[in-house]
């Protein structure tokens, strides 16, 4: 793997690590509008991923979408101005934290409902077959959403059509507040990835290296006609399943061991092995994306509200006729 | 009686009906350990077990129609649908599979089941977690549809619901969980079916319920200390089947009627009532009447704009004033 690449995934997962403090600092201070989902801890999974895409290449995301869409390329200033509800905000001030989209970037949208992006993934791979490019689509998601139905539905289209798609599990070990064990048949998730005839791949999420190798390799398979993957990335969410959770349903202890395996830490210290950068060169990397983080706030707090009136544009392409009252 | 909130009011009710019914049991996810993403199920588990408190999978599908098969073989399931926007994705199991079966065999089964859904506006939650959904279910035969304004309704309705032998859709407003109220101990049953008239008046009749009650006897405050009108206000309580009594006999006496909820007012409750008043009781009308609901789009994550597209208590203020001026009589003379 080339130095170059190392440091971008480090990179990567600096820049959604530290948007994320920020967020999290911000809605707690009562900055920030609506509920926020952290991606903290699990870093490695998204920057693994979508740095073996293409840019035209498609990602579906889930409510912990924010990690997604950095990592697919987004511009923070723009992420952190849909945050504040601001109208240079991605989408306007009309989605907030959980509906991050930017469609320029093959974003099919953050959900807010649990497993809403299994089928859409297959119909982003269905039009790349049916107009024979070689675009894949990333569709990532919990291990608790392996549990609805449009889980299985949709992998058993993906393979039976053989279609581009990876569906790319992180099993943080929750889903909200039930540990995942207690409602799910199977231990791991890439187990189902036998009922369809796909290969079940299981890798350790907090290792971004191991993630991308895992990614390039389905990801090729896919271009190559070979049909899905299902990719397992074993990681854990250091924080609550939403800012200010109580996080009555799991120990400190637990948290305190897991943060041991911190993805980034841990990366750091491997590339400090190999020689592959300074520590010099990792606080320049901070340095830098700490400016961009300032950056993106001050572009927040200083764009306009939307109008009120806004919220009757944007729903429909052909408005002649439509009402709203 | 007792204060305390909605969630409280709502837990003292499953707790009493699972005690008197060792076939009641909930289903949901995040209810045992976690108590409800709203605290509505605090402790139950510790008092029933978790085999009667049963956190599920990510499965709204599976958990509706479990619920539906629990209830055709002796059981009376309480669901917990977290989010009533989640019903979208077992929409078939509440409205082909449990609205229909008893019909479709002939009357031969019967299904007493409670779906409880959590809906309204709160927290800029966006477009998917914040929706009032009533209508679609007011429109499926063979739904109940209840939701209180208040936590005494709140106890009186879900006890009512879980003893009623159909299924009942027990829609609860996420920003009345919080809101406090006396609830009467013990025994204490609202029959499904019966709106409450909660203030009285003689000028105008606002047709309301849920979160929009509150605001509807606040803007009548406003107007008879301001406007010296009147506004009698009915909180339906029961959605279907409607109290049409009640709601005849207040137009009987105001001739003037408005129609409050925060839903989409195109194609929301305020126009089926509209037009049963229309139809069934025309000649008591003084003057137009008026609907308010929320604007046609997807509810928005700015707060900003969110705000601009629910109607509040300035609107109601509003609303009643311009439907007076426009009454009949002024537009006879004018
Ligand atoms: C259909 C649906 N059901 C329930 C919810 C409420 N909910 C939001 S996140 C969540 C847990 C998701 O768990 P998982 O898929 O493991 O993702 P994680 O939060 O762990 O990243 C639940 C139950 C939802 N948003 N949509
Ligand atoms: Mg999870």
């Amino acid at each position: 793997m080339d130095q170059h690449l190392k440091r971008n995934l480090l990179k990567t997962m600096v820049r959604i690590r530290l948007f994320e403090e920020k967020v999290e600092e911000l809605f707690l201070s009562g900055v920030l509008p609506g509920f926020v989902h952290l991606y903290i801890g699990e870093e490695a999974i998204a920057s693994g991923v979508c740095s073996a895409l293409k840019k035209s290449d498609y990602i579906t995301s889930t409510h912990r979408g924010h990690g997604h869409v950095l990592a697919k390329g987004a511009r923070m200033d723009r992420m952190m101005a849909e945050l504040y509800g601001k109208k240079t905000g991605y989408c306007k001030g009309k989605g907030g934290s959980m509906h991050i989209f930017d469609f320029n970037l093959g974003v099919l949208g953050a959900n807010g409902v649990v497993g809403g992006g299994f089928p859409i993934a297959v119909g982003a791979g269905l039009s790349a077959k049916l107009k024979r490019t070689d675009e894949v689509c990333v569709c990532f998601f919990g291990d608790g959403s392996s549990n609805r139905g449009t889980f299985h539905e949709s992998l058993n289209m993906a393979a039976a059509w053989n279609l581009p798609v990876i569906y790319v599990c992180e099993n943080n070990r929750y889903a909200a507040t039930t540990p995942t064990h207690t409602t799910t048949s199977v231990n791991n998730i890439a187990d189902r990835a036998t009922g369809y005839g796909i290969p079940g791949v299981i890798v350790d999420g907090n290792n971004v290296e191991e993630v991308y190798s895992a990614a390039k390799n389905a990801i090729e398979r896919a271009r190559n006609g070979e049909g899905p993957t299902l990719i397992e990335c074993k990681t854990y969410r250091i924080k609550g399943h939403f800012v200010g959770d109580p996080e009555r349903y799991r120990s400190k202890d637990e948290v305190k061991e897991m943060k041991a395996l911190d993805p980034i830490e841990r990366y750091i210290k491997g590339l400090f092995d190999e020689n592959v950068c300074t520590i010099e060169e990792v606080e320049e990397i901070y340095q830098g994306i700490r400016n961009e983080v300032i950056i993106a706030i001050k572009f927040a707090e200083g764009s306009p509200n939307p109008e009120p009136e806004d919220a009757l544009t944007d729903l429909y392409v052909m408005e002649e006729g439509i009402y709203y009252a | 009686m007792r204060e305390m909130n909605m969630a409280e009011a709502t837990l003292e009710a499953m707790i009493e009906e699972m005690r008197q019914d060792d076939n009641v049991f909930v289903l949901g996810e995040d209810i045992a350990s976690q108590g409800g993403i709203f605290g509505q199920f605090k402790g139950l588990a510790d008092l029933f077990g978790k085999e009667k408190v049963i956190d599920t999978p990510i499965s709204e599908t599976a958990i509706m129609g479990a619920g539906l098969g629990a209830a055709l073989t002796g059981m009376r399931p309480v669901i917990d649908m977290h989010y009533v926007d989640f019903i979208g994705v077992a929409m078939d199991e509440m409205c082909n599979q449990i609205a229909k079966i008893r019909y479709m065999s002939g009357g031969q089964v019967k299904a007493p089941l409670v779906v409880r859904a959590p809906d309204g506006l709160i927290n800029s939650a966006a477009a998917q977690h914040s929706q009032n959904l009533e209508a679609w279910f007011v429109h499926t035969p063979g739904l109940k549809v209840v939701t209180p304004s208040n936590p005494a309704d709140a106890k009186g309705l879900l006890k009512a619901a879980i003893r009623d032998d159909d299924p009942v859709l027990y829609l609860e407003n996420k920003a009345l969980f919080k809101r406090k109220g006396m609830v009467p101990d013990g025994e204490f049953i609202i029959p499904i079916g019966e709106a409450a008239r909660v203030r009285d008046g003689k000028d105008v009749t606002i047709i309301t319920y849920s979160i929009m009650v509150s605001k509807s006897l606040e803007a009548a405050d406003i107007l008879s200390k301001q406007e010296g009108i009147e506004i009698e206000v009915i909180d339906l309580r029961t959605l279907f089947p409607l109290d049409k009594e009640i709601i005849f006999s207040s137009i009987k006496k105001t001739g003037h009627l408005m129609i409050v909820h925060e839903a989409c007012k195109i194609g929301g409750l305020g126009s089926e009532i509209s037009a049963m008043v229309a139809e069934e009781c025309i000649e008591y009308l003084d003057g137009p009447i008026i609907r308010l609901g929320q604007m046609h789009v997807p509810v928005p994550f700015s707060p900003i704009m969110e705000k601009y597209i629910t109607p509040n208590v300035n609107d109601i203020v509003n609303g009643v004033k311009k439907m007076l001026i426009n009454s009949f009589e002024n537009i006879i003379t004018t």
